[in-house]
């Protein structure tokens, strides 16, 4: 554990009581009520920019100037990708991906 | 006796209905746990998030959040961003599940991209009894493979007879996989790209420990512009 229990403890315990919030609260103040239309704009538009940005969160300390040159990442995100636009198979998509990274950081850069 | 028999039935058709999740959650799971091992956390820390926070892509962004040591407003924020979705399940469904009693608080917890798609495909408006206890048993059944994957992934994780180095990959995967269904599924591609650029100019100008909460703002404030401009009158070729 690398950051002690108590704060450890404490993050799990704001990432569940977030969600909870956010679980429960439609069900107490939404009830039969019009839900307001910005809150439903941003219910279309925001898981996508969440993806974009947990992607770019995932390759943040990825060194396109240093050595490898972000080379691994590139290949891997590209197989991942296309084998997904080709085949549609979580599983497969994930697996191919993560397999040929750990493979090219461990033996290849 | 035909109380108790219809309530075989309903069992039988939840179990069914989410065996196509068996694998996925297992899979995605374990994926999860070998991570949160790989950081040096125990089963139980997987037990613990798998029960209570129960929910994909967060626990993959929690292990990162953890191996950091983010701070708690980080980790608020963050969690804001990426569970903002449920809030538009739980609207959805804040009709649809009343009445249905005690069972309700935690069908509610137990709320997640694939039990929603599959108690949305099922219900029937005619019969509301069934309806109860059939999602109780869909989140039930979808809770329990999601947390047997999380935990036997933690124990694996800790006697993989290989080098787990690159095994964080799979949070980026899993998001690119993401990503793609999202692309497939409509035509309006501008908001990923409102994320993507976002989490760039954050990252150039914050660095990579400080950008996500950076990050989180501009992309508020681009959509709260685009409302008044590109978006006015709703979204097209959504």
């Amino acid at each position: 554990m690398p950051n002690g229990f108590t704060h450890s403890l404490l993050i799990v315990a704001v990432m569940a009581g977030v969600t909870a919030i956010i679980r429960f609260l439609p069900f107490f103040i939404f009830r039969g009520k019009n839900t307001p239309s910005f809150l439903l704009y941003l219910g279309q538009v925001l898981p996508q920019a969440t993806i974009g940005m947990l992607i770019i969160f995932c390759l943040k300390n990825v060194s396109f100037l240093g050595w490898s040159f972000g080379l691994p990442e590139l290949i891997c995100v590209t197989l991942t990708a296309f084998l997904h636009f080709w085949k549609r198979n979580t599983l497969l998509s994930i697996l191919a991906g993560t397999i040929s990274y750990m493979l090219l950081v461990q033996l290849v850069f | 006796m035909k109380e108790l028999f219809s309530e075989k039935r309903v069992i039988r058709d939840a179990f069914i209905a989410s065996l196509p999740v068996l694998a996925g959650y297992i899979f995605l799971g374990m994926g999860f746990g070998v991570l949160l091992s790989a950081k040096g956390y125990s089963a139980w820390w997987a037990l613990l998030m798998s029960v209570f926070l129960y929910a994909g892509s967060m626990q993959y962004v929690g292990v990162e959040l953890l191996a950091t040591g983010a701070s708690l407003i980080t980790t608020a924020l963050t969690t804001l961003t990426v569970q903002a979705r449920h809030l538009f399940y739980s609207i959805t469904l804040s009709d649809k599940y009343k009445g249905i009693g005690a069972k309700k608080a935690y069908m509610i917890h137990a709320l997640t991209d694939e039990t929603y798609s599959l108690v949305i495909r099922d219900y029937d408006p005619l019969d509301k009894q069934r309806n109860g206890r059939y999602c109780f048993f869909v989140s039930l059944f979808d809770h329990c493979y999601w947390i047997s994957g999380c935990v036997l992934g933690a124990l694996v994780g800790t006697i993989l007879p290989f080098s787990s180095e690159g095994i964080d990959f799979v949070m980026t995967a899993l998001f690119v996989t993401i990503f793609v269904e999202q692309w497939l599924a409509t035509k309006d591609h501008l908001p990923v790209f409102v994320g993507i650029i976002s989490a760039v100019i954050a990252l150039l100008i914050f660095g990579a420990d400080n950008f996500l909460i950076p990050a989180m703002v501009i992309i508020m404030l681009t959509f709260t512009a685009l409302r008044f401009t590109y978006y006015k009158g709703g979204r097209k070729n959504a």
